[in-house]
Formats: C-alpha cells, sequence, structure tokens
C-alpha cells in the first residue's frame, strides 16, 4: 500500500511538474546555446525584460510602503470603528477573486482613453492605460493583499501592549515603530516582499490588458512569452521563459529560507 | 504646541492616504466594472449575456474549473497525505516543489504545458495519430487549470492531517475497527475541511484563471473558448460593454466563492 501511494505522488509530480519544467529546459535549447543567447538578446526581450525589472521595483516598493501601513491600521487603528475595521478587512482579499484579465479590464473602463477620468489626464499629458502607470497600478491592484495578509497575524500576536509601554515611556511614534513594532514583523515583511516581486514579476492577464503589449514600448518579459507563442517563435519564448522560470525557483528558494527564519523567531 | 500640530498633520496624512488608496486602487475599479456593464441600459446588458458565445464560454468555464477542482481534491488529498505521513527519499524536495505552480509565472505554464503536449512534442504527435485532441482543446484546458491549482489543496489538507492527535486512530484500531473504517470515521472528517476549503479556492483560482490557459484554449464558443479568453478578446475588439457584462457574472462568482469560504472559515474558528 505505502509503495503504491508513494509511487502514484512521484509519478504525479513527475508529469505535472518535472515533465513540463524539463521540456521547457530543452525547448529553450532546441536551437542550441547561441539559439537561447539570441532570443535573449533581441532589443524586444532586452527591452522587456528591463520593463519587468521596473514594474516589480516600483509595484514592490509601494506596496510595501502600503502594506505594512494598512497592515497596522487594519489592527491596531481605534479611530475606525469596528464595522469600517471590518468592511476594510473583507476588501483587502477581494483582488483574490478578481481575474486578471478582469482586474486590467477595470483599470482600463476607469481610467482608459474613453473615461471621463481618463480624459482629463490625456488632456493634460498624462497617459495611464497603454503606459507605464496602469502597468504599475494593474499590478498594484494583483499584489495589494499579499503583504497585508502577511503582516496583520503577526501584529494580531504580539499584541499592542509593548508598543504602548513604549509610548507611555515617552518613545514618539516613529521610534515605538522601528524599535519595538518592526523587530517582530520584519520577517513577515521580507516573506511578503518576496511574495510581491514572485507575483509582480509573473504577472500577465492584467498587464496584457492594461499594457496593450506593445513592442518595445510596454511589453513585459510575460506578455513578450505571449506573443513569442502567437507568432509560433516557441524556442524564443522558451528562452525568456526560462529566465523568468529560473527567477522564480530562485525565489521559491529564498521563500523556504525566509518561512524557516520566520518561524524560529 | 506647534509639534503637536505637526504631528496631527501627519496622522491625517497617513489615514486619508490609506483611505483613498483602498478606495482608487479597489473599491472604484471594481464598482466601475458594474457600472460600466448596465451603462447602456439594463437591456443592452441582458442582451450581451444572451449571446451565446458569452454564456455558453461562462458554462464551459464552470464545467472544467469544476472538473479541475475535483481532480485536485483527489490527488491533492493523497499527496497531503504521503508527505505527512510517509517518510521516503525525496520527500523534502517534492514538499517544496508543491509551491512551484505558485512561483511559476502562469504563461510561463502555460507554454511548459504547450511545449510538453503541443503538435511537435512526442505525446502530443503519439495523441494526434490515435485521434485524440489535446492542446487548444478541453483536456489542455483542464490540464492547465490543475498545474495552476496544484497546490491550494495540499497546502489546506497538509496542516490538518500534521494536527490529527495520532491516539485517536489508535483508539480506533484498538476498539477492532478496521483500516477502511478509520479512513472513513477519523481521518476523512479530519481532512475534510481542507479539501472542501482547498477545492474551492482551486475552483475559483481555476475560474479566473487566464494566463496559463489563453496558450493553449482554442477559439471554438461553446466548446473551448473560456471566460477569461472570451474576455479578453472582447477587450481587444473594443467592445468594453460585453467584456463588463461577463466579467460580472465571474466576478460576482468569485465573490461569492470567497465570501462562503470565509463564513466557513469562522465557523470552523468558533468551533
Amino acid at each position: 500500500m505505502r509503495r503504491l501511494w508513494i509511487g502514484l505522488t512521484y509519478l504525479v509530480f513527475f508529469l505535472l511538474i518535472a515533465a513540463p519544467l524539463g521540456k521547457m529546459i530543452t525547448g529553450a535549447f532546441g536551437k542550441g546555446l547561441s539559439g537561447f543567447w539570441e532570443a535573449l538578446t533581441r532589443p524586444e526581450a532586452l527591452h522587456a525584460l528591463m520593463m519587468t525589472a521596473l514594474v516589480v521595483i516600483t509595484v514592490t516598493l509601494l506596496n510595501t510602503l502600503f502594506g505594512i501601513m494598512t497592515a497596522l491600521y487594519l489592527v491596531r487603528a481605534e479611530w475606525m470603528g469596528p464595522r469600517l475595521k471590518s468592511l476594510l478587512n473583507s476588501i483587502v482579499d477581494l483582488p483574490y477573486a478578481v481575474s486578471p484579465v478582469i482586474g486590467g479590464l477595470m483599470i482600463v473602463l476607469l481610467l482608459g482613453p474613453d473615461s471621463a477620468l481618463g480624459a482629463v489626464f490625456e488632456h493634460i499629458g498624462f497617459n495611464i492605460v497603454y503606459a507605464f502607470p496602469g502597468m504599475v497600478i494593474a499590478t498594484l491592484f494583483v499584489t495589494f493583499p499579499l503583504m497585508v495578509r502577511e503582516v496583520m497575524p503577526v501584529l494580531q500576536e504580539i499584541g499592542g501592549q509593548q508598543e504602548e509601554a513604549a509610548s507611555t515611556l515617552g518613545a514618539y511614534g516613529w521610534t515605538t515603530f522601528w524599535k519595538v513594532t518592526w523587530p517582530s514583523i520584519q520577517w513577515a515583511v521580507i516573506y511578503g516582499v518576496i511574495l510581491t516581486v514572485a507575483r509582480s514579476l509573473g504577472e500577465f492577464g492584467a498587464v496584457l490588458v492594461v499594457s496593450g503589449n506593445i513592442m518595445n514600448r510596454t511589453q513585459t518579459a510575460t506578455t513578450l512569452v505571449y506573443q513569442d507563442v502567437e507568432n509560433f517563435n516557441v524556442t524564443a519564448a522558451g528562452g525568456v521563459a526560462l529566465v523568468l522560470a529560473a527567477f522564480s525557483v530562485g525565489l521559491l528558494l529564498l521563500m523556504e529560507w525566509s518561512k524557516k527564519r520566520k518561524e524560529v523567531r | 504646541m506647534n509639534s503637536l500640530l505637526r504631528y496631527k498633520g501627519w496622522t491625517w496624512g497617513f489615514r486619508s492616504t490609506i483611505l483613498l488608496y483602498f478606495v482608487v486602487l479597489i473599491v472604484l475599479p471594481i464598482l466601475g466594472v458594474y457600472y460600466n456593464s448596465f451603462s447602456l441600459g439594463f437591456t443592452n446588458f441582458v442582451e450581451s449575456i444572451s449571446d451565446p458565445i458569452a454564456w455558453r464560454s461562462v458554462l464551459l468555464t464552470l464545467r472544467l474549473a469544476l472538473i479541475a477542482a475535483t481532480i485536485n481534491v483527489a490527488l491533492g488529498t493523497m499527496i497531503a497525505w504521503v508527505l505527512v505521513r510517509y517518510k521516503f527519499p525525496g520527500r523534502p524536495l517534492l514538499n517544496s516543489m508543491v509551491d512551484l505552480p505558485f512561483a511559476l509565472p502562469t504563461a510561463v505554464g502555460g507554454l511548459m504545458i504547450l511545449l510538453l503536449l503541443g503538435p511537435g512534442s512526442l505525446i502530443g504527435g503519439a495523441a494526434e495519430s490515435l485521434g485524440l485532441e489535446i492542446v487548444f482543446h478541453q483536456p489542455a484546458i483542464v490540464i492547465a487549470m490543475v498545474f495552476v491549482t496544484f497546490p491550494f489543496v495540499i497546502r489546506a489538507v497538509q496542516p490538518l492531517l500534521e494536527e490529527l492527535d495520532p491516539s485517536e486512530e489508535e483508539a480506533a484500531y484498538t476498539m477492532g475497527a478496521k483500516g477502511i473504517r478509520v479512513f472513513r470515521q477519523v481521518i476523512l472528517p479530519a481532512m475534510a475541511p481542507g479539501m472542501i476549503g482547498g477545492g474551492m479556492l482551486a475552483f475559483s483560482r481555476a475560474l479566473a484563471e487566464f494566463g496559463a490557459v489563453v496558450l493553449v484554449a482554442g477559439n471554438i464558443p461553446g466548446r473551448t473558448l473560456v471566460s477569461s479568453v472570451f474576455i479578453y478578446g472582447e477587450v481587444e475588439s473594443d467592445n468594453g460593454v460585453g467584456a463588463a457584462a461577463v466579467s460580472i457574472i465571474l466576478l460576482t462568482l468569485s465573490f461569492l466563492i470567497l465570501w462562503l469560504i470565509n463564513v466557513a472559515q469562522m465557523r470552523g474558528r468558533r468551533r
């Protein structure tokens, strides 16, 4: 019995994960090392990778900042009534339930050239949709719950007593945060950052809709993979996808490491 | 006094920033979709929905997502069981690999399945000669959905099995119960919340999945065109209202599932 179950588990892992992964690696080198290198050093591939890096950095910074603040308010704030708190608390999870394409569509409908807000922004020469700001907003929408949901349980667990003690002893807001709150939440924040990076690196649906996938302008690494497949250029797609996959595996290892650190504390 | 005023200013600034962030980033866009799909009147909304291509894509998505979630409940429960109960070489590696589908970009996941099962590949070629169609047809869509939602059930069942007190099982055995009966009456009830919760998460994620599916789905209405791909097509052809109409059906369904999961979790906690 035992053997059978273990064997079946190995089989599922092989068929569902290892085989596709292996196939992609060999596929990326289908035209040899030079083919792989060429796929990566195409001007559009370099530009797409740069766009992805820019989006990841911007989104991670903003999401970390706002995520920590939101978590602090949702756990500690006394100025919000319990009703408002629980309402906001359930709103935090909504992006999980929204399909990425719909997330992108929302932003196009709200800020696109046909909408009232979009027209205002266009008038002052600031394009949101089919440009960098829209891509950042779409990715922020998708990654919003990640940081909040990592930090909130830790804040709830440590309770507010230490912070209260610190402020009674005369410490100011910032000092309390850095000396008391930060040390206890830092591993949760690091874990949240890794999750945010992974998610924004791989975001596809929302970005595809919002960016318009314009080559050498708003194309990211994932949307380039999509375009390559549509153009039947599977080897090139495999090359870019392999780089993305390598980053993801690296992030996964980091995640395991930080999860262990988080548990140790 | 001056410093106090400044402090107050900061506090108000922070508070309104966070509330504004909530409203602008999440509430407004969601309301915007609902508003947009009704912007040309209710009859127009009904028209967009009763377009056979639209509602058949929704039905197809529901059906395929249900199949994928069921497969995942079966596979996930088995894998969670094996990973918790048995010690064997390679277990830590497999345990880390569970999360890989979450970490990989969904478009990369779709490409992997396309490469493995596509027309030029070994498996794709063999299936084709047998007359089976995988890629750009329903099997590939289900496989993509199973791949993307793979970790949900496993990660929901694992902690429940770890927490299960072995003495309960032992007691059942001592009282003369047979293996299958112990499984049905002791182990299965313990795993059930994880199987249901994880299965629902997998279902709602499969409903919403786009990246992995768009690369392997076809565009035959009612047979291989799933809703997320349909919505993308509508956006591309500048039909915002049609896209919004199908979107709010999917959105309402997903919100309902999310709400059900929350209610179930709260009940579970209270017990």
